[in-house]
């Protein structure tokens, strides 16, 4: 899974999955928006090989989480940079589809944004454990890992996917 | 400060649980303020000027002393982070007695609030309610009589930042009432803490505290030289409303030696910015045509206020919430 080619080929079917969905639906001139840290990974890429030319939106969803009361705040390094989305198709991207929270969180915080004319989602990879109704419409891979197992993207150079085992 | 004191503002894990005074705390900390602040900065520009951070939470604006800027702002930033506010201006008069503060306390505790934002005429005031609160409520100064006023100091310290960058190449003056002012011993603690090359003070002698010296401040009773090379020149407002006996002969006379004009200003670095907390006495520590020039950050200081203190809310709510997390 650390073999970069596996990460090119993985991004490729994500691209090709993204370009196929948004012809289907007509979604023309979309705005590409990354989740932080690792979507803004993926993003730029997709960004480049669909050729999009609209600037590369970011998201940083830590205003938006749902266990603030929970954990407190977390370091804010990098905010939000994200430009009118008023009826633009956006085209979401994250590197790991997991509980469906974080995309639940982006969400909301697209809509303060503004009103976008649709919102797709294309993730890296898509894994078990969704504990909202979230589903993406483009991936890169699915994998089936027990609730103790975390995958996470490794980079920015060279990405790299990494599945770890937590008790 | 005493280390009493930080114990009071900052849990074992070093995060903020009140913000009382920036006397004693970590540069590391005032510059996660900052940062937080800058995430924050770009709100107040969106379709949706809220984030639902601190949504069901309820901060009271406690407010024993009048004030405008400081109030609305604050009111401001609880809510944009999507929190409720109550806002009750309590008179002086009734309530300078410990006694009756702690039952405004408790009278308030039993609504179930979260923050308290206090501003108050006496010194010490919002120590003495942060150590006295329940434990899940966080205390915010919003000026506390001539003590501290650390929003003020992190939102200065937020401009000086945005328009000169690093501070260790920074010579900032500090010109006016630092005798009677919370605001200037806020910023002396936050700049000395964050490395300012030089922090200056300039004022007639009967506005300078003793021992100031002592916290590594150069002070200077000349205007002229006091502004020489600049990069930073922070006025201060003449506080007459705190002013007891004959310490200037007249508010006239002040501007003939203290009052900034574009003139004077010219002693300081072409790029020197020009910062005042408001409100302005214009004519007397002021020009206007320098409260209105080009090196002006005047207005933008009050923007940055809203960042500022959107950042020390939710750490402090957001700390409160994590320690009772892990205490259960």
């Amino acid at each position: 899974m650390s073999n970069p080619d596996d990460i090119e080929e993985l991004i490729t079917r994500l691209a090709e999955a993204l370009a196929a969905h948004l012809a289907r639906c007509g979604r023309d001139a979309p705005l590409m928006v990354g989740v932080h840290t690792g979507g803004v990974w993926v993003a730029k890429r997709l960004r480049q090989l669909l050729a999009i030319e609209a600037p590369l939106g970011t998201l940083n969803i830590n205003f938006y989480r749902d266990d603030f009361t929970r954990i407190g705040m977390h370091p804010m390094v990098t905010p939000s940079d994200l430009f009118s989305v008023d009826d633009r198709h956006v085209v979401l991207i994250d590197d790991v589809l997991h509980t469906g929270r974080t995309i639940r969180a982006a969400l909301n915080e697209i809509f303060d944004y503004g009103r976008p004319a649709s919102v797709t989602l294309g993730v890296l990879v898509e894994r078990s454990g969704r504990e909202i109704p979230v589903q993406a419409d483009a991936i890169g891979r699915s994998l089936d890992l027990a609730s103790h197992e975390y995958v996470k993207l490794r980079g920015p150079e060279p990405l790299s996917l990494e599945i770890t085992s937590k008790s | 400060m005493t280390s009493t004191g930080n114990t009071l503002q900052v849990d074992a894990q070093g995060r903020l649980k009140h913000f009382l005074t920036i006397a004693g705390l970590e540069r590391d900390l005032l510059v996660n303020i900052l940062d937080t602040a800058e995430s924050f900065a770009g709100v107040g520009e969106r379709a949706v000027k809220k984030v639902p951070l601190l949504r069901g939470k309820t901060i009271v604006n406690l407010f024993f002393e009048p004030s405008t800027r400081t109030r609305t702002t604050f009111e401001l930033a609880a809510k944009r982070l999507s929190a409720d506010v109550l806002n009750i201006n309590a008179s002086t008069s009734s309530t300078t007695k410990g006694e009756s503060l702690l039952d405004t306390l408790r009278t308030l505790e039993a609504m179930h609030c979260d923050m308290f934002v206090v501003r108050h005429g006496q010194s010490g005031a919002a120590h003495f309610i942060a150590s006295h609160a329940a434990p899940h409520i966080s205390v915010i100064n919003g000026g506390d009589g001539s003590h501290a006023h650390p929003t003020q100091a992190m939102l200065d310290m937020f401009a000086i930042r945005r328009h000169k960058g690093d501070f260790a190449s920074l010579k900032v003056s500090i010109v006016g009432d630092v005798a009677h002012s919370r605001v200037a011993r806020s910023q002396i603690h936050a700049l000395v803490t964050l490395g300012a090359a030089e922090v200056r003070v300039v004022a007639p002698r009967t506005l300078v505290p003793p021992g100031l010296e002592k916290m590594g401040v150069r002070v200077y009773d000349n205007l002229r030289q006091g502004l020489a090379d600049a990069d930073v020149v922070i006025l201060l407002r003449l506080q007459n409303e705190r002013m007891q006996g004959a310490l200037l002969p007249s508010a006239h006379e002040y501007f003939q030696y203290y009052g900034v004009t574009e003139e004077r200003l010219a002693a300081a670095h072409p790029d020197a910015i020009v910062m005042h907390p408001g409100p302005l006495n214009r004519g007397v520590e002021i020009d206007s045509d320098v409260a209105d020039g080009s090196r002006s950050v005047i207005l933008r200081q009050v923007s940055y206020g809203i960042a500022i203190r959107m950042a020390v809310m939710s750490m402090a709510i957001g700390s409160h919430a994590a320690a009772e997390r892990e205490e259960n």
